[in-house]
């Protein structure tokens, strides 16, 4: 049985099916005209040999290839596109069905950031009464590590409304280097949750050995092939229309394996793509598209995600503005294309402008949270944790967050009225009127022990200072405690003997290095 | 056999569940008897009504008191099974003179004149009457004169008043003054709650007690009830 994320009845959609042609057609004619730039060369020679018009533009160290891709190619590619994508997981009862026609939602972390947010709570004591004191949470920012990795896929794996995992954090210890980065990661996450793993890839070199350890996780090839537990995210698309060098290469490698890969199109609104809505949507849609192309090209029927992270920049630096209404309005029109196409949809939601948490990060990630589900994407990369546009990572937040998708997953219940409901109803009116309390309180009991009534907010305090992230923190502390089903010691050994590049101190217990 | 009523009493009390239609806190007992019926069916019996209460009703509400400490139970559970026993207290009213056992004492309580706020005030009536009081609710927006006037009839030894307005605790106060040129006022503990009102309040108005809620609320009688003794 796979998990069961959360069914939204009746999609909310901003565009009209007219709007929804009308960016279709427009993205049509931006893949012909003006097309992509492509700098890789296997990407060119593909789309040449499969009847696109392929001209070099450039020679030399980078030479680059202007192509155009026919809509014919593009349509044949979204036929030959599964529907349905499996995302296996080490324990298969966490597997994800993404039904492209389904607007089921799964919630997942990610993405990379540099930084690890750590959390202490030092004690301030006021001025005018000194007898008063309170605890005040301070964040210390600080590079990711390899143990950080392993802390928050821990946590992550007890987080009830979690779906999946992307590694959150980038391990920056001092012994990791580009060619052992991959394994370590891939296995840090494997080894503490056993829920679906999705992440990019640094070196496409290690592509192998981390095909390989999945392949021994899962019990071979075959079964890798049944229950991918693993899969990739690739920005392969640069924005404004560029097939980028070295991530198409990795994406063209993962395609020919038949894993699942997320073509993902990051445009900002203002800078990389036209500052309007029909404008960025046109854009991002092609860009997608060609990735999804390109893909089935190198291997007809090869599971693929349509990937769509766009947002609008900041005025004042332009930054990306993942807090900004705007960026919520774009991944709602992209879940609507993606369903248009029928092709799963990997959106995004959550994530926050501000450094640390507090008043703004809630408001900003609980605005694109409801607003993101209810569009219905299948894969929300809801950013669980993630601050300061995608830079910082608090797992702390992560809890937070997830108290926020059980609302916004009960929320999402469908109403209870039918004939017996209406029934029952009737009765217990009738019932309370003619009581001279004339209250339904006894009726509440039963409701409220089948979980039909929500849970209260789990973090609230009841003094006069917010309290909120204390009892997040000390639920984080009590899930950290909470033990993890890791890889057996067998298949670890064999991991360890096959894969090179694993850091024994993944297995012998973890010290922070670097 | 009246072992076995009497178990059945308790359990249903512990469930909340008044008549046989009523659900209980799980599904264990749907469709059998609840406590009214039980009751009934025990005094059919010949089985004493002090036995009823102590066996049965008191010790059903020990145990729920008890999850209800432990976070196991929540409010409206206590209120049910409260309710149940306040219920259940109506049937046997007349067969406990026969037993000699005493309720713990008629309470009275109202909603004061110009306001219309009961869910409290009958949340607590449900509590009180669960916890043994002879409960009379004089209801809602109640002239203060008809007020006195039952206390002159009635003779309660707790007098509960509650007000949710501002513009209507200060008639708390008229009561109280009422009570006194009637000569009514040392015959009656005066106990007041609402969201309007605090110990201050209390003390400002010469009542004896404010209660936050009715568990405070069966706390103060109790002390009132030591005192006494
Ligand atoms: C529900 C409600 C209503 C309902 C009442 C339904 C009903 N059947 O009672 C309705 C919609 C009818 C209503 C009407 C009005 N309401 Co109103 N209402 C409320 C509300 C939201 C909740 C009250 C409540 O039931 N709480 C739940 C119960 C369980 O709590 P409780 O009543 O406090 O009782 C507990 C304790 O206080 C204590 N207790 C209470 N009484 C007693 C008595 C004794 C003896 C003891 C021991 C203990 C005790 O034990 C109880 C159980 O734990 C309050 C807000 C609030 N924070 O209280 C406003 C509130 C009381 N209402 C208010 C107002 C203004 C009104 C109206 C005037 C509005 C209008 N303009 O029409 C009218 C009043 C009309 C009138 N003449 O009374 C204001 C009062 C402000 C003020 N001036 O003081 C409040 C505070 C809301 C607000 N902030 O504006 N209201």
């Amino acid at each position: 049985m796979p998990r069961e994320g959360i069914l939204v009845h009746n999609p909310y959609e901003r565009m009209t099916k007219e709007q929804v042609r009308q960016i279709h057609h427009a993205s049509m004619q931006i893949l012909t005209d003006p097309g992509l730039i492509s700098f890789n060369r296997r990407a060119a020679e593909i789309f040449a040999s499969n009847g696109a018009e392929v001209t070099p533009v450039s020679s030399g160290d980078h030479p680059t290839w202007l192509v155009k891709i026919p809509e014919k190619l593009v349509l044949h590619a979204l036929d030959s596109a599964p529907r349905i994508v499996k995302l296996g997981a080490r324990n298969p009862d966490n597997a994800l069905i993404l039904n492209g026609e389904e607007p089921r939602v799964y919630f997942v972390t990610g993405s990379e950031t540099n930084i690890w947010l750590d959390v202490e709570f030092p004690t301030y004591v006021k001025k005018s009464d000194p007898k008063i004191e309170i605890q005040v949470p301070e964040f210390r920012p600080r590079r990711g590590t390899v143990a950080d990795l392993c802390q928050s896929a821990h946590v992550c794996e007890h987080l009830e409304t979690l779906d999946g995992y992307i590694r959150t954090v980038n391990i920056q210890d001092k012994d990791i280097t580009e060619d052992n980065k991959d394994v370590n990661k891939f296995f840090a996450s494997l080894n503490n949750t056993t829920k679906h793993v999705m992440s990019g890839l640094t070196s496409l070199s290690q592509l192998d050995n981390v095909v390989n350890m999945a392949r021994i996780i899962a019990g071979g090839e075959e079964e890798l092939k049944q229950n991918p537990i693993i899969s990739f995210i690739t920005c392969l698309v640069k924005s404004p229309l560029q097939f980028v060098e070295d991530t198409t290469d990795t994406f063209i490698e993962v395609c020919k394996r038949g894993l699942p890969v997320v073509v993902s199109s990051s445009p900002q609104a203002g800078t990389t793509a036209p500052m309007k809505e029909a404008g960025i949507m046109a854009q991002i849609n092609a860009e997608v598209l060609a990735g999804i192309t390109l893909g089935q090209l190198v291997n007809k029927g090869t599971p693929v995600l349509y990937g769509s992270v766009p947002v609008r920049a900041r005025m004042d630096n332009l930054d990306d503005s993942y807090g900004a209404v705007e960026t919520s309005q774009y991944n709602v029109d992209c879940s609507q294309m993606a369903r248009y196409y029928k092709i799963p949809n990997y959106s995004t939601s959550g994530v926050c402008d501000p450094r640390t948490p507090g008043t703004q990060s809630s408001v900003e990630r609980l605005f694109s949270d409801i607003l993101v589900t209810l569009s219905g994407p299948q894969y929300l990369h809801c950013a669980y944790g993630l601050l300061e546009c995608n830079s910082v990572f608090c797992l702390t937040q992560a809890v937070l967050d997830d108290a926020h998708f059980q609302m916004i997953k009960f929320f999402l219940r469908p109403a209870r009225i039918d004939e017996t409901e209406i029934a029952e109803s009737l009765k217990q009116i009738r019932e309370v009127v003619a009581t001279p309390q004339k209250l339904y309180i006894s009726y509440i009991r039963r409701a409220m022990r089948s979980r039909q009534i929500s849970p209260p907010y789990p973090f609230e305090g009841d003094r006069e200072t917010d309290d909120v992230f204390a009892l997040a923190y000390k639920r984080m502390q009590e899930l950290l405690a909470r033990p993890v089903d890791h890889i057996d010691p067998a298949t670890t050994a064999r991991i360890f003997e096959e894969i090179p590049g694993l850091l024994r101190r993944q297995v012998d217990g973890l010290k922070t290095e670097g | 056999m009246s072992e076995e009523i009497i178990a059945l009493l308790k359990e249903n009390v512990i469930q909340g569940r008044k008549t046989i239609e009523d659900e209980g806190v799980d599904e264990s007992l749907d469709g059998t008897p609840g406590v009214l019926e039980l009751t009934q069916s025990a005094i059919e019996k010949g089985i004493p009504a002090d036995e009823i209460i102590m066996h049965g009703l008191t010790a059903g509400m020990q145990i729920v008191g008890e999850k209800f400490a432990t976070k196991e139970y929540f409010i409206p559970d206590m209120l049910a099974s409260a309710e149940a026993v306040g219920r259940a207290m109506d049937i046997l009213k007349p067969y406990l003179e026969a037993s000699n056992v005493e309720t713990r004492g008629k309470f009275m309580i109202v909603t004061v004149k110009g306001d219309i706020h009961d869910i409290g005030k009958n949340i607590v009536a449900i509590l009180l009457k669960g916890a043994g009081y002879e409960v009379n609710d004089l209801g809602i927006d109640v002239a203060t004169e008809k007020i006195v006037e039952a206390v002159r009839e009635d003779k309660p030894e707790y007098l509960g008043l509650s007000a949710l307005l501002t513009t209507t605790m200060v008639v708390m106060g008229e009561i109280i003054e009422a009570l006194k040129e009637n000569g009514l006022r040392d015959k009656v503990k005066v106990l007041i709650g609402g969201t309007a009102v605090s110990d201050e309040y209390a003390d400002e108005i010469g009542a004896d007690a404010y209660c936050e809620d009715g568990f405070q609320a069966i706390k103060k009688l109790d002390a009132f009830q030591a005192a006494r003794t």
